[in-house]
């Protein structure tokens, strides 16, 4: 564990009983309590996420906006200024490069924020993109920290430590300088669990400071195991699960952050035939029959013959069921249709659902 | 600092067993249920089938991953610990009173190559 990066928060893990793992290179926490308390901590209270990993890229110029809607496949110019976006970097093939969330501060400031293992290859990506676009890009993950306060009492918890009134700070926008603890932070109501909450850029040189005050202030410390169980509940993809260069962003159930009506982007083509002709495979929820855990990358069958694999599976902290995600060919998507998950050279029954599996 | 109880045997895959004349009750140790997190599931083999040392005798499951768990003596199950199938997660509550499958010994002298409870205790202050 020695040639790991580590956060500005690494030494501060073992104070709050953090388990550390390697996590793609990074030192970090994987649970503090335990993943079931931390899971509901977030659910039904408030949890705080050292996501300081996380990788940032800022694209500035007087052709910033064109460029990174020409990267991207959702669509930047239905925003308005310091609104946040959802959205996959494509390659041509529809292949996802990455999912990524683009914060655009102004037509000629965008951040782009993308997944820790992902961050080199991104930022090679997009220089490779860069044409004769007017814009400089620059990769900051180095001097960027970043926190996660997500669940129902996040923003109470977080408006005691600042006058800004965070209500003002509606879904999906972000709003700069604010004053946290006297710290200035960049804050976007935005996240990773399915519940409210903020995620908050600020210096590497302050963010000790902040990570212990909410926690002293009641926000619970939240590990990677917990935010994976989350993130699944909530329907949102993990790259290297859901996502992958593999496969495109509508055979992984998430055409809906596509505009396939836009001017033109990388990958348009296939992805605009995708979403008119239909895809030969797709991502469906399922739940098991009996009580063992499907995991990442089991085989799925129907009938004796082999139909796609798990992408991601638990035993849900929230709803208690056994539940997961796979990818399967699409004549079998259909919500239930009966299927058979591979565990340890055994078949399991299961039965195909929706991905709400959230929902009451 | 996890516990470890006097009177039973041990494993570096961090099993324990305990033995009554000729039976053997074997779970996990305190240690390997802290090591794994809350346990959702655990397989266990059917009453009958004869399991040899280092064979496979399970699996238990927490929420991020599924470990096996490893034969450490070899003998017959006699009976497994149904109760878990329903509540997993007694093993975290109470991992020496819940035992994973009772066996019949098949050869005692198995026993002089697990750890009693010093030597466990180095092997794990060493883990840690």
């Amino acid at each position: 564990m020695n040639n790991l990066k580590r956060t500005a928060l690494a030494d501060e893990y073992q104070k709050y009983g953090g388990k550390t793992v390697d996590f793609a290179g990074w030192f970090m926490p994987v649970e503090f309590e335990g993943i079931l308390k931390e899971h509901e901590a977030v659910r039904n209270d408030v949890g705080l996420f050292d996501v300081s990993h996380m990788g940032e890229i800022t694209v500035k110029g007087k052709d910033a906006m064109t460029f990174v809607n020409y990267l991207i496949t959702n669509d930047l110019e239905k925003l308005v200024d310091n609104q946040v976006l959802y959205t996959y970097l494509c390659r041509e093939d529809g292949g996802v490069v990455d999912d990524i969330l683009v914060y655009r501060f102004t037509e000629e400031d965008i951040l782009l924020v993308v997944n820790a293992s992902n961050t080199d290859k991104d930022y090679e990506w997009i220089v490779s993109k860069k044409g004769d676009y007017d814009v400089d890009i620059q990769n900051v993950s180095d001097e960027t920290a970043q926190l996660a306060i997500q669940g129902p009492n996040a923003e109470s918890v977080l408006q005691g430590h600042t006058d800004y009134d965070l209500s003002e700070i509606k879904f999906f926008f972000a709003k700069r300088d604010v004053m946290i603890d006297g710290i200035s932070c960049m804050v976007s109501r935005t996240g990773y669990t399915g519940e409210d909450g903020f995620e908050i850029y600020l210096s590497n040189d302050e963010v000790v400071k902040l990570y212990t005050n909410l926690i002293e202030d009641g926000a619970v410390p939240i590990g990677l195991g917990a935010r994976d169980t989350l993130r699944f509940e909530a329907n949102l993809p993990l790259y290297g699960n859901e996502l992958s260069d593999d496969w495109t962003p509508i055979e992984a159930g998430y055409g809906f952050f596509v505009k396939v009506d836009k001017e033109n982007f990388i990958g348009k083509e296939v992805l605009a035939t995708q979403k008119a002709e239909g895809v030969s495979r797709k991502i469906v929820g399922f739940t098991m029959a009996d009580k063992k855990i499907p995991r990442h990358g089991y085989k799925v069958f129907k009938d004796g013959k082999e139909i796609g694999f798990v992408t991601t599976g638990y035993k849900s902290p929230t709803v208690g069921d056994i539940i997961g995600l796979a990818m399967v060919d699409v004549e079998h998507s259909k919500v239930g249709t009966e299927i058979e998950i591979e565990v340890r050279n055994k078949m399991s029954g299961a039965t195909v659902r929706n991905r709400k599996f959230l929902a009451k | 600092m996890s516990t470890v109880l006097e009177g039973l045997f041990y494993t570096k895959d961090h099993e324990w067993v305990r033995v009554e004349e000729e039976k053997a009750y074997i779970g996990i140790t305190d240690y390997a249920q802290h090591s794994l997190g809350s346990i959702v599931y655990v397989e266990l083999p059917a009453v009958g089938d004869e399991i040899e040392m280092d064979e496979n005798l399970g699996v238990v499951e927490s929420v991020k991953a599924a470990s096996d768990i490893i034969m450490p003596v070899s003998g017959e199950v006699l009976e497994i610990n149904e109760d878990l199938e329903d509540s997993p997660e007694l093993i975290n509550d109470a991992p020496y009173d819940n035992h994973l499958v009772v066996v019949q010994l098949k050869d005692k002298s198995e026993l002089d190559d697990l750890m009693g409870k010093e030597d466990y205790e180095a092997f794990i202050s060493e883990e840690e």
